[in-house]
């Protein structure tokens, strides 16, 4: 934006204008600092009762402020001298600020990782191990799924424990359908049965505005679900290829592009102008693709009372993709003690157990997920939790990024049918090929 | 503003009249203890991360920082990058649509300026609003506007029976789109400068004009616009160079995850995604030394213009 300039200029200020005008992007450039792995680390002592810290926790999802708010009145009690600031940064830039603070040795003292992201930051020594933690039985591996325990495991050292786990299902408002005289999704329901349905709403209640289907358009609630229900995959089985120009990924792409073409979905403009859940809460989509973690927000929405969730449909086979958020520890954090404790009262059952009644997420904790299905009354939420018995791990590297970023940049040409379907997929397999070649 | 030319060579002048002295420290460390609160800023924030960038830009960084020395390794694969001449395209298409408000706020300002007009006050500020609103906040409300099928633009265009186009999210017309809130969000400033040239007019030239019966689209053309040049051409240079570092307007509005955004970033947009997406922080700084770079030159080539246009009064 425009800078104010209200004295007289010379030729020499302006030079020196344009001079300050682009040094203070250079100064953006300038975040340096090493970062050198600092390999062992990871011991633990529990913290004594008067220990006195004031630590920030940082995460990226306001909805499940509450009840992480509701863990730390427990923690208090525990360890009234430690003060905990919880820090929320939107999930679109925590971590580009993640990687800075990273970069410069600022971490938070405890903050949420997931997947795609842990294995750079435990690569690269950024993040304290659990060891010392598990040695002192402070935590038991064994009390979360294993699935979800080795997606936060690298050289069989433990980084930390699942605090939740997610799953994506077919969301959908009744009302919408009876509207529209199509039958509700049951967990029977095939590819077809979600196409039929979806166009048939769509053209029943074009005048008001109203879709079949809307899903976020990005792999977890979107395309990594159905390329796993087409049989296909994103990664090969060592993790060091790309999957995408094989006939089943292709399938799990064009069932997409074929549902935006036929008008069961709105357009991937639409969906850039107004988010897919944004479509779905304000009554405008029947049907939303999305996570566990979308309760909040519905529950919450005007459309509450007519929602009820099904599993996703069946492709060649039912599938879903699974992820879970971790706590970690900084590596080198001022107060490890401190961010140790509270990393292991939010790992415990009790604390767990919580998130779980409050329903603000599924907790990862062996056992205390049955108060989340229960958490919305009349909404059958055990859905998601019935999907764990086909759930696919969410695809993952070592630098998942990279490659997210191609997806991102070539998939929405494909799906919004400007793109050719096999040439545009060959180009993004050749293209992930090379970034999964430099890890 | 009219003082723009008088001043550069009578500041150039007097160093070396001074020369005959013991330089710089003639008057002893004093002179430098009063400037050091400025000097030491400058230093520290402007020049030394200068300094810094450019070493940067011949190096390849780790994820995590730490960087070593690989030449103009950064600068050759600059140059071969396609994105690199997009962005330079859509920073040149937002700084073309941004600088046509100068041209009206150049009018805007003389309809204020019209004697006995009533509410001045009023309208001004009214027009330097939008500059003074945070960016972000800015482009939030327009992203809302703009909406392909909730906003009220289309809404608007929809009574008149024209379809409206999802103007953030369609390749190639986002940068417009965003150049619009661009241009609407520079009015205020370049009309409160302009403004204040006018006021710099003497009112004796519009009193002969007028008894020479010249009427007043004359008077504009041939007394207001020819001595406003001086303030005309600031305000340019300031567009352009503010426009050349186009980001925040067009994170905002568009959003980063925007599938259009591949087409329509800007310089700064692909300096950020260089430096803080892909973590190619050497390869950031490269780009950032070529927009610094360009904008030098740009400017470098406004000032050597200014001689054909610019009134030297």
């Amino acid at each position: 934006m425009h800078r104010p300039l209200n004295r007289p200029i010379t030729r020499r200020a302006l030079a020196g204008i344009a001079g300050a005008a682009a040094a203070g992007l250079l100064l953006a450039a300038c975040s340096s600092g090493g970062g050198a792995p600092s390999g062992g680390g990871g011991d633990y002592s529990k913290a004594p009762k008067d220990l006195k810290a004031t630590i920030t926790y940082a995460l990226w999802d306001q909805t499940q402020v509450k009840a992480i708010q509701a863990n730390l009145a427990g923690f208090k009690q525990q360890y009234p001298g430690i003060t905990v600031n919880v820090d929320v940064t939107p999930y679109d830039t925590y971590f580009t600020k993640l990687q800075t603070e990273a970069s410069s040795n600022t971490l938070p003292d405890l903050f949420w990782l997931n997947g795609p992201n842990f294995q750079l930051y435990a690569d690269n020594g950024k993040v304290e191990p659990i060891t010392g933690a598990i040695k002192a039985g402070a935590i038991d591996p064994k009390n979360y799924p294993s699935a979800l325990v080795d997606l936060y495991t690298a050289n069989g050292v433990h980084y930390g424990v699942p605090k939740d786990f997610d799953t994506i299902g077919l969301w959908y408002n009744k009302a919408l359908f009876a509207r529209a005289g199509v039958d509700v999704p049951t967990g029977d329901w095939t590819w077809d049965d979600l196409t039929t349905a979806a166009n048939t709403i769509s053209s029943k209640l074009k005048g008001q505005g109203i879709y079949g289907v809307a899903a976020g358009m990005d792999g977890q609630t979107t395309y990594y679900d159905t390329i796993f229900q087409a049989g296909g995959s994103v990664l090969s089985a060592d993790g060091k290829k790309s999957e995408y120009a094989s006939d089943a990924t292709k399938k799990g792409i064009v069932f997409w592009r074929d549902l935006i073409a036929s008008k069961g979905s709105p357009s991937v403009k639409q969906l850039t102008d107004t988010p897919a859940d944004q479509w779905f809460v304000s009554g405008k989509a029947a049907m939303l693709i999305g996570g566990d973690w979308g309760r909040s927000e519905i529950a919450d929405s005007p459309v509450a009372k007519d929602v009820q969730v099904a599993p996703l449909p069946k492709g060649e086979q039912k599938a879903t993709v699974i992820h879970g958020v971790s706590n970690v520890v900084a590596a080198g954090s001022k107060n490890t003690q401190a961010a140790q404790a509270l990393q292991v009262y939010l790992a415990s059952k009790e604390a767990q157990q919580q998130q779980g009644d409050m329903g603000a997420v599924i907790p990862a904790f062996n056992g205390t997920q049955a108060s989340f299905a229960k958490s919305m009354p009349g909404v059958d939420l055990q859905v998601f939790l019935d999907e764990v018995a086909y759930a696919k791990p969410l695809p993952v590297s070592n630098n998942t990024a990279a490659w997210n970023a191609l997806e991102a940049k070539l998939l929405p040409g494909v799906f919004a049918g400007t793109s050719p379907v096999d040439s545009t997929l060959q180009q993004l397999q050749d293209q992930m090929d090379a970034a999964l070649a430099k890890e | 503003m009219t003082e723009l030319h008088r001043a550069a060579p009578r500041a150039a002048g007097r160093p070396a009249r001074r020369r005959g002295g013991s330089g710089v420290l003639r008057d002893g460390w004093w002179p430098v203890l009063f400037v050091a609160p400025l000097l030491v800023g400058v230093v520290v924030f402007y020049l030394w991360p200068i300094v810094q960038t450019f070493w940067f830009s011949f190096t390849t960084f780790g994820v995590f920082g730490g960087q070593t020395f690989s030449g103009v390794a950064n600068y050759v694969a600059l140059v071969q990058d396609p994105e690199f001449y997009l962005s330079l395209g859509n920073t040149l298409i937002y700084t073309a649509i941004v600088l046509l408000g100068v041209p009206l706020a150049v009018w805007l300002a003389a309809l204020l300026n019209t004697p006995g007009l009533k509410f001045a006050s009023f309208y001004r500020v009214l027009f330097f609003l939008p500059y003074i609103a945070m960016p972000t906040a800015v482009a939030l409300v327009w992203r809302l506007m703009f909406n392909g099928d909730y906003g009220i633009l289309n809404w608007v265009l929809s009574l008149v029976g024209i379809p409206g186009p999802y103007w953030v999210s369609t390749p190639g017309f986002a940068i417009v789109a965003v150049s619009i809130v661009g241009l609407w969000s520079s009015l205020g400033f370049s009309m409160i400068v302009l403004a204040a040239g006018l006021k710099a007019i003497p009112p004796e030239l519009y009193e002969a004009a007028e008894l020479d019966g010249a009427s007043p689209s004359r008077r504009f053309r041939s007394v207001t616009v020819p001595l406003l040049t001086p303030t005309i051409f600031f305000v340019v240079v300031v567009t352009v160079i503010s426009s050349f570092q186009l980001f925040d307007l067009l994170y905002a509005i568009m959003g980063p995850r925007n599938p259009a955004m591949p087409s329509s970033m800007s310089l700064v947009f692909y300096f950020f995604q260089a430096g803080f997406v892909d973590n190619q922080q050497g390869f950031a700084a490269s780009i950032a030394i070529a927009i610094f770079v360009l904008i030098g030159l740009v400017t470098l080539l406004q000032f050597r213009l200014q001689r054909r246009w610019v009134a030297n009064v």
